[in-house]
């Protein structure tokens, strides 16, 4: 199962030259450019660890680049994303971010069915990745 | 989608041709037949504006002048052979800039990204301009993420490292400065694509320097030595800063410069076109008070241009 995320999830992935455009549209926009990863597939995990601290006072996608293929070799079994943050006043937030790496396979998710009292049914989406501890999740590799 | 196949993220791979550059993406290729027009390619890539712009704003400094339209014809000539379908590999064009203080070494620098970034070679063609302090950290484990993110902001461009022996001390074996050292060459030989290099500093430390990282030496083309000026040189300085700031000499007045000129490169600590600069700066501040210290007199708009030997002659240099 292909798990999709971020700004471009309706896309393919993108090539690094792709990557290296749309990081230059995000520098030339006067945003700062950080690189996060992580190996919890489901999509309300906020919490990525961060590859480095953010970028600032780039201005050649290169070294963002640099960075993600850095994270890349040392993470090639967790999802990589590259963020954007818009410090300008009124927005102050994520203005753009994207996933550059994935696992070579991912397992996908289970349903879950909760039975509660008077047969209510609660659901809940289970990672069959997370079924592993951290680290060893994805072909063992990575952390 | 199976880890069998999948479209993109693929770039752990070799790199694809496309990142070479804006040059691979723009002309068509040519076949065996084809002939190019050298002089309209030169036309189009308007090196000619930084090379008249050196010429202009730079006196002397015709080895440096040399190297530089050499760099510029090699550029473009490879990226003709490179339409060719011929093998253009990337000239390594990491650099060391040698000469006494004030002979021109950031100028050129800031004048080398332009003209790179204009043939293609690198994507913005900015300066970062850094000295050991940028680069080495206070405590273990500090140098390695500075530098990188020095290393990552001048990124497509050139990064100017001045007194670059600073890096290196000799005395201390522990010192940081030796990680910083190994991280530059390792991004130096590997991201050749995307960054330029210049080390700067005097010529006997730097030479020193090499002497005791001969990888640096060796990963660096070319060693452009920046030679001190002589009289002349300095006078067409002088002149060239005046225009710009629209001032002149008087007729007494070049001859007086000429003479502060000559006691002064005899003195100690004398830095070329940076004492030029200070002392037509002083000499401004001499003028203002000699203008405004003669009462009863009006001055025209000539009078607020030039310079009178007076202006000069206070100088503690003709007081020795």
């Amino acid at each position: 199962m292909r798990i999709t995320q971020g700004t471009f999830s309706y896309l393919p992935d993108l090539t690094d030259e792709e990557i290296t455009k749309q990081v230059q549209y995000a520098l030339d926009s006067g945003w700062a450019l950080s690189v996060e990863f992580t190996d919890d597939p489901h999509p309300r995990n906020h919490y990525w660890d961060m590859w480095g601290l953010p970028m600032f006072d780039l201005h050649d996608a290169a070294g963002v680049l640099y960075e993600v293929n850095e994270c890349r070799r040392a993470y090639p079994d967790c999802y990589i994303r590259v963020t954007a943050f818009d410090a300008g006043y009124g927005r102050q937030t994520i203005a753009l971010s994207f996933l550059v790496n994935r696992p070579a396979a991912e397992p996908g998710f289970r349903l879950d069915r909760h039975e509660g009292s008077d047969r209510r049914i609660g659901y809940a989406l289970h990672p069959y990745a997370a079924d592993r501890p951290a680290g060893e999740r994805y072909g063992g590799t990575g952390t | 989608m199976t880890g069998s196949q999948r479209p993109g993220f693929d770039m752990r791979g070799p790199a694809p041709a496309a990142e070479d550059g804006p040059a691979a993406e723009a002309p068509p290729p040519l076949g065996s037949d084809d002939t190019v027009d050298l002089a309209a390619e030169r036309k189009a890539t308007d090196i000619d504006a930084v090379l008249d712009m050196l010429d202009r704003e730079l006196v002397g400094l015709a080895q440096v002048k040399t190297r530089i339209r050499e760099i510029a014809a090699l550029l473009l000539v490879d990226r003709m052979r490179a339409r060719f379908g011929l093998s253009a590999s990337r000239p390594n064009l990491h650099m060391s800039f040698t000469g006494s203080p004030g002979t021109g070494k950031t100028t050129v620098a800031m004048r080398m990204a332009d003209l790179l970034h204009r043939l293609g070679y690198l994507e913005r063609g900015h300066l970062v301009a850094v000295t050991r302090d940028d680069l080495v950290g206070q405590y273990i484990g500090h140098t390695a993420p500075k530098t990188k993110e020095v290393l990552k902001r001048a990124m497509g461009g050139v990064l100017f490292i001045d007194e670059a022996y600073h890096l290196h001390r000799t005395d201390n074996e522990r010192d940081y400065g030796q990680e910083a050292i190994e991280i530059l060459l390792q991004v130096m030989e590997n991201q050749r694509d995307e960054i330029v290099v210049i080390l700067a500093g005097y010529r006997d430390r730097m030479e020193q320097f090499f002497g005791s990282n001969p990888g640096f030496s060796s990963r660096i083309a070319h060693h452009i030595d920046f030679p001190d000026y002589d009289i002349d040189e300095l006078m067409a300085i002088a002149t060239l800063l005046l225009e710009r700031e629209s001032f002149r000499f008087s007729e007494q007045a070049e001859q007086t410069f000429r003479d502060y000129l000559e006691r002064r490169t005899r003195q100690p600590r004398f830095a070329n076109a940076r004492s030029v600069r200070n002392a037509l700066e002083r000499a401004r501040l001499r003028q203002a008070n000699r203008l405004l210290s003669a009462e009863g007199r009006r001055w025209g708009r000539d009078d607020l241009m030039r310079f009178e030997p007076e202006d000069f002659l206070a100088s503690r240099v003709f007081a020795s």
